[in-house]
């Protein structure tokens, strides 16, 4: 057993961190913040699948395929496919250093499509592809679709059946307001009738794929949890920096044991779910995924709040990233497995045959 | 120990329950939240019903232009009108809840026959002029000056999170009058006319989106004299005695809309499946728990007042308040966190009321006092611990 990154997975992480530094600094977070037109939900047409939601669909293009060229969305594909040839350790490092900048984007079913190979143009980023998430053994609603409209394909992923892909125009959409001012929503009512013009237009839709939905759904989860674990981390950054820069009564407010407390419990959070998020990159098994999932999602969210927490009132303030964090934190815990379908989960197995 | 309340008390809660169900259906829609104006509008319309009616500054001394209710009259007050889903005080908080408060206590009788009743018919708004950028959790270091000339005051500076600044006519402002002083002296509390020269008010977003606070700047802004209440270098002294208000019953109303909530809640998870999940019934149940506990704590606290009261006290709630005001803008953050849980994806939508609610409770921990500083108050008052850092 040797449960450390290699020299590679150093090297890979870091180079992903760089190039969201160079491409992806707080300065563009905060112009695609100011861009999307904030919290507004266009005129809600039902039945009317995309395109009535105007507002912050843009996602950046140049960037996108940017991304498809450093290899994020074939990263898993085999060489001979002209993918990298990586693994799902690999895919976490680099999904957890997206989570860290909060990179806007439906990167997880497009990364899935181009690894897998399901959509002609996902693996370079010059499509873009999002995804359905069925319901799952434990019920509940549907979660939203994030970033529809400016979709190319979008994957059906239902737990015991094939996955299939269709085009944005065959699903009955409606936009949400969402809370996340960089991820548009849409709340999904169905499919609409094959013989309408969406439909006709994406040509030989609901391709069935040889592929099945159980696997897709197991590295969404996954993937989920390591952008978790990189706004666990960040949160936690930003929380030590302003407490080391902020003063009051005299001293920095990080000489304060109740913040320094908030900070080391932090620290604890981001770490405990650090190190199952790679342990199930690297076993892939069921139960530890769902541990990684719910570990990652209360890093996440835990974080956020004591973070903002640490801000005082600065943390309050739509000009601070904290929210940003939140708010993104609290719609992934809502994606790809909630913390209701992970711990039923995890209870079940605990009474399997010892 | 005796919770019924006396024959009289339920007398003045069956007229307040008559009016309100004759007022009520009277008032104008709601305004957009997202509107001040409107907003300001909306609630001094309602001050100035409750002035006509005989309502307005309940709980203040009747030399004061107030109604001298005891604490529990105004207790009653409270729970009977958010029952019955009246406006709450909104644009009218600061003036009724601190500057009023403060200006009876400590003005001279110029100052509140100036100030008091404009408060109280709903014609004048305050807002709070106290956090500055770099003197948050440690007010006592705020650095706008003030420099005496002649018959007014100097003022230069900047105070921040100015809630409702926008819209307001008056701020009870802290400034520094002797920066030669120890920290907890030499600060004065003077009455800003907001349209004084020199005066500039920048919103500031919060992060649901509103832009309910502001920063202010003040640049040579001329306040005469006559608008300092207490003595020059003593406003340390007469500023304790609005915060503490702020602590006291400030969120009575509200404890009795979050239990509205929970009881909404719990029909919306019925309605929509999650009741059958034992964890959301179980963990509406404790909140249940909390707010019951929340508003017998206030009873008590209310109880405590209204004792200090009889005997001569100011019926200002003490080190007490803190107590309440910890568990409950953790307890509110927790309902919030609850109702998400019971909307599922819907939390995410912001058209759910529920969904906009939960971001305001993020400031709840930080607003009037950090939750770390009001454990450094219950631990260093109440308990009597060592001073720490
Ligand atoms: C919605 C909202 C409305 C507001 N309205 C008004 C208003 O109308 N008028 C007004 O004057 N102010 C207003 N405020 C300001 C509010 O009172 C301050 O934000 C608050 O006192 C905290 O100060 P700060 O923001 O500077 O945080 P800081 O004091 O910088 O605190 C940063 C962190 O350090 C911690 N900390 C600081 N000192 C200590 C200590 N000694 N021990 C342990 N921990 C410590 C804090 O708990 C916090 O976590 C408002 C704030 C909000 C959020």
């Amino acid at each position: 057993m040797d449960f450390r990154l290699t020299e590679d997975q150093r090297a890979l992480r870091d180079g992903m961190r760089q190039l969201l530094r160079a491409r992806f600094d707080r300065e563009a977070l905060r112009d695609t913040v100011d861009g999307a037109a904030v919290g507004s939900g266009a005129a809600a047409v039902d039945g009317a699948a995309v395109g009535g939601d105007a507002a912050g669909t843009a996602l950046d293009s140049g960037l996108w395929r940017e991304l498809g060229q450093a290899g994020l969305f074939a990263l898993r594909a085999p060489q001979s496919a002209g993918g990298v040839g990586l693994g799902l350790p690999e895919a976490v490092l680099l999904f957890e250093e997206a989570g860290r900048a909060l990179l806007p984007g439906p990167l997880v079913a497009s990364h899935l499509a181009g690894s897998a190979g399901l959509v002609a143009g996902a693996e370079d980023g010059t499509a873009v592809v999002t995804a359905v998430e069925g319901t799952g053994p434990y019920g509940g609603p549907t979660p939203p679709v994030e970033h529809l409209a400016a979709a190319d394909a979008v994957l059906v992923l239902d737990e015991g059946h094939t996955v299939r892909v269709l085009s944005p125009g065959e699903l009955a959409a409606r936009p949400m307001r969402s809370l996340d001012p960089l991820t548009p929503l849409h709340r999904v009512h169905g499919r609409r009738e094959s013989d309408s013009p969406g439909a006709r237009a994406a040509g030989g839709s609901g391709r069935e794929q040889a592929v099945g939905a159980g696997v897709l759904l197991r590295e969404a989860v996954l993937l989920t949890a390591a952008l978790q674990l990189g706004s666990a981390c960040r949160t936690l950054e930003m929380a030590v920096g302003y407490a080391r820069q902020r003063e009051q009564f005299g001293r920095p407010v990080g000489a304060f044991q109740a913040v320094q407390h908030l900070c080391a419990g932090m620290l604890v959070r981001s770490e405990t779910a650090r190190s199952v998020v790679y342990a199930a990159a690297v076993t892939v098994d069921e139960e530890e995924i769902s541990a990684a999932k719910l570990l990652a999602d209360t890093a996440a969210v835990g974080n956020a709040r004591d973070c903002l927490q640490v801000h005082g009132g600065v943390g309050f303030t739509w000009e601070a990233d904290v929210h940003l964090h939140l708010k993104r934190a609290w719609l992934r815990a809502e994606q790809w497995r909630t913390a209701v379908t992970s711990e039923e989960r995890l209870a079940s197995a605990l009474l399997c045959p010892i | 120990m005796r919770l019924a309340y006396t024959e009289e008390e339920e007398e003045f809660r069956a007229r307040l329950r008559t009016w309100l169900a004759d007022v009520l259906p009277t008032l104008p829609p709601r305004p957009d939240p997202l509107d001040w104006q409107a907003r300001r509008t909306y609630d001094m319309d309602w001050q100035r019903r409750l002035y006509d009616a005989g309502y307005a500054g309940l709980h203040w001394p009747k030399d004061a232009g107030g109604q001298g209710a005891t604490p529990t009259q105004h207790l009653i007050f409270l729970e009977e009108t958010e029952a019955a889903g009246a406006p709450y005080v909104g644009a009218g908080f600061v003036g009724l809840l601190h500057a009023g408060p403060t200006i009876a206590a400590e003005g001279s009788p110029r100052q509140r026959a100036r100030w008091l009743p404009p408060i109280l018919r709903g014609e004048e708004v305050w807002c709070q002029g106290f956090s500055e950028p770099d003197a948050g959790s440690d007010l006592a270091r705020l650095r706008t000056r003030a420099v005496r000339d002649g018959d007014t005051y100097v003022v230069t500076g900047s105070k921040i999170w100015t809630s409702h600044a926008e819209v307001a006519d008056w701020c009870e402002l802290l400034v520094r009058t002797d920066p030669e002083a120890p920290r907890h002296h030499g600060i004065t509390w003077l009455a800003l006319p907001m349209d004084t020269p020199g005066v500039t008010v920048r919103p500031l977003r919060t992060l649901a989106g509103s832009h309910e606070f502001a920063e202010v700047f003040l640049d040579e802004v001329r306040v005469p004299v006559d608008n300092r209440v207490g003595a020059e270098n003593d406003g340390w002294r007469v500023t304790m005695v609005t915060l503490s208000f702020e602590r006291g019953t400030a969120f009575v109303g509200e404890v009795v809309a979050c239990r509205r909530t929970l009881r909404l809640l719990a029909r919306r998870a019925r309605h929509n499946g999650r009741w059958d999940d034992a964890a959301v019934r179980r963990r509406l149940g404790r909140l249940n728990a909390e707010f019951s506990a929340l508003w017998r704590l206030i009873q008590w606290n209310v109880s405590e007042a209204a004792h200090g009261l009889r005997q001569g006290g100011t019926g200002v709630p003490g080190a007490g308040g803190s107590v309440f005001k910890l568990r409950y803008s953790q307890a509110r953050q927790e309902l919030y966190d609850a109702a998400a849980a019971v909307l599922g994806p819907a939390a995410l939508d912001l058209a759910e009321e529920w969904a906009l609610e939960r971001l305001s409770s993020l400031s709840y921990t930080i607003a009037a006092g950090t939750s770390q500083i009001q454990h450094n108050i219950v631990a260093e008052r109440i308990l009597g611990l060592p001073k720490g850092r």
